[in-house]
């Protein structure tokens, strides 16, 4: 889907706040937080493709004003409440208060028809989709052209797998591509290279 | 629906209930899991344990001065990152079903982010540092690397090429930075303790 969380080549999010030897969590809450949705992957809950997408699902407002560690809370508890082990009325009541949630998804897919496999040096094209449900596809590669400069073992398709479709496991392949075809006139120069499910990629006829 | 924002986060919700604060909604949470048997306040003990002193960035930093001082290794780990890991007598999660090292060379500086969430080999290099999560570094460091790194501290000759590597599936990355000269007569572990988080993510160098 196209949502908050594609951030890749957004615009004036300002400087980077860094410092040395940079924390992880600043609140003992944080660490809560990312226990428990490990928690429940590990106990089979959700995978975390679901536990991606839900975070995606969050409405942008929602997304852009929570920390990170409340997003992964809040895709914990949308998780929780769709797959009934709590209702969002229960969850108001255990934490005293509204509790907000990210919104229902949209059906995922199963692999694409005309999945292929490539090799690295292949010139390859992101097809221009625009698929409702997960994707794990960065909105700056669609449509672009790149090369495949190696090839991953198979996961599971996140399109699919996000949303208890059936699909086969299918690789990836870091694709090389140049920042400036990315963002013409632009962006600084400098080789991105993204990893791309097969699904995602077809091969290119001609250059861009 | 959402109707007001502070700078704390939401405020309110369409029926005005004012949102729970973010521990009493963690609370919450925790109650459901424990409701159904997961035991949620033993784990929480273990991960603390595994974020604080097993998944950190000594691992990683472990991985790059062996292969610095050993050859065979350095190629195992190049072309085989998985076998390396195991070799060194780590681990990662059954997702992370593969690991590339990347090469810092004097021509070449790679530099690792994840556009769409905050993916890292987090058992190699711990888990991700509070800016690699951030809006900012997520959003620019794929269009503007070069400013970015400068801004974070690594000013780049204009003649190094920069390789963005951007997080998306799950495959993980680690930079293997450029050994510093004057360090040939230095032990694996004198090495080790030299490489910071930064310089295995690729906005540092050593």
């Amino acid at each position: 889907m196209d949502s908050m969380h594609d951030l890749g080549g957004q615009q004036g999010f300002g400087k980077v706040v860094h410092s040395r030897d940079a924390p992880v969590f600043h609140a003992e809450w944080e660490v809560r937080a990312n226990a428990l949705y490990s928690l429940a992957v590990k106990c089979g809950v959700f995978n975390m493709d679901e536990y991606r997408h839900a975070i995606e699902r969050m409405t942008p407002q929602h997304y852009l004003s929570a920390s990170y560690y409340e997003r992964s809370l809040t895709s914990l508890a949308t998780l929780c409440v769709e797959k009934g082990l709590v209702t969002h009325e229960e969850l108001a009541q255990l934490a005293g208060g509204a509790f907000p949630l990210a919104v229902p998804s949209a059906p995922g897919r199963g692999n694409h028809a005309q999945r292929m496999a490539f090799v690295p040096g292949d010139r390859v094209r992101v097809r221009d989709e625009h698929m409702a449900g997960h994707v794990r596809m960065p909105g700056y590669i669609r449509g672009k052209h790149g090369v495949v400069i190696s090839k991953s073992p198979a996961y599971p398709f996140p399109d699919a797998h996000a949303h208890g479709v059936h699909a086969e496991d299918e690789p990836t392949y870091d694709v090389r591509f140049e920042a400036i075809d990315l963002w013409p006139l632009g962006a600084e120069p400098a080789q991105v290279q993204v990893a791309v499910f097969e699904s995602y990629l077809e091969l290119a006829t001609a250059g861009p | 629906m959402i109707l007001s924002y502070s700078r704390k986060g939401l405020a309110m919700t369409a029926d005005t209930t004012p949102i729970a604060s973010i521990e009493h909604r963690l609370d919450a949470m925790q109650t459901v899991l424990h409701r159904h048997g997961m035991q949620p306040d033993a784990f929480i003990d273990t991960f603390d344990d595994l974020a604080h002193v097993h998944w950190v960035p000594a691992n990683g930093a472990g991985l790059v001065a062996r292969a610095w001082t050993d050859p065979a290794f350095k190629e195992l780990l190049l072309s085989d990152g998985m076998a390396g890991v195991r070799e060194a007598g780590l681990s990662m999660p059954p997702h992370h079903r593969h690991f590339v090292v990347l090469e810092n060379t004097p021509d070449i500086h790679n530099v690792i982010c994840c556009t769409l969430c905050s993916c890292t080999a987090f058992t190699i290099i711990g888990l991700p540092p509070d800016w690699y999560k951030d809006l900012a570094y997520r959003s620019r460091a794929v269009r503007e690397a070069r400013t970015v790194l400068r801004e974070m501290g690594l000013d780049l000759p204009a003649q190094t090429q920069i390789r963005v590597w951007d997080t998306t599936a799950d495959t993980r990355y680690m930079v293997m930075p450029q050994r510093p000269s004057g360090t040939e007569g230095l032990s694996v572990d004198q090495l080790a303790a030299g490489i910071s988080k930064d310089a295995l993510i690729g906005v540092a160098q050593i």
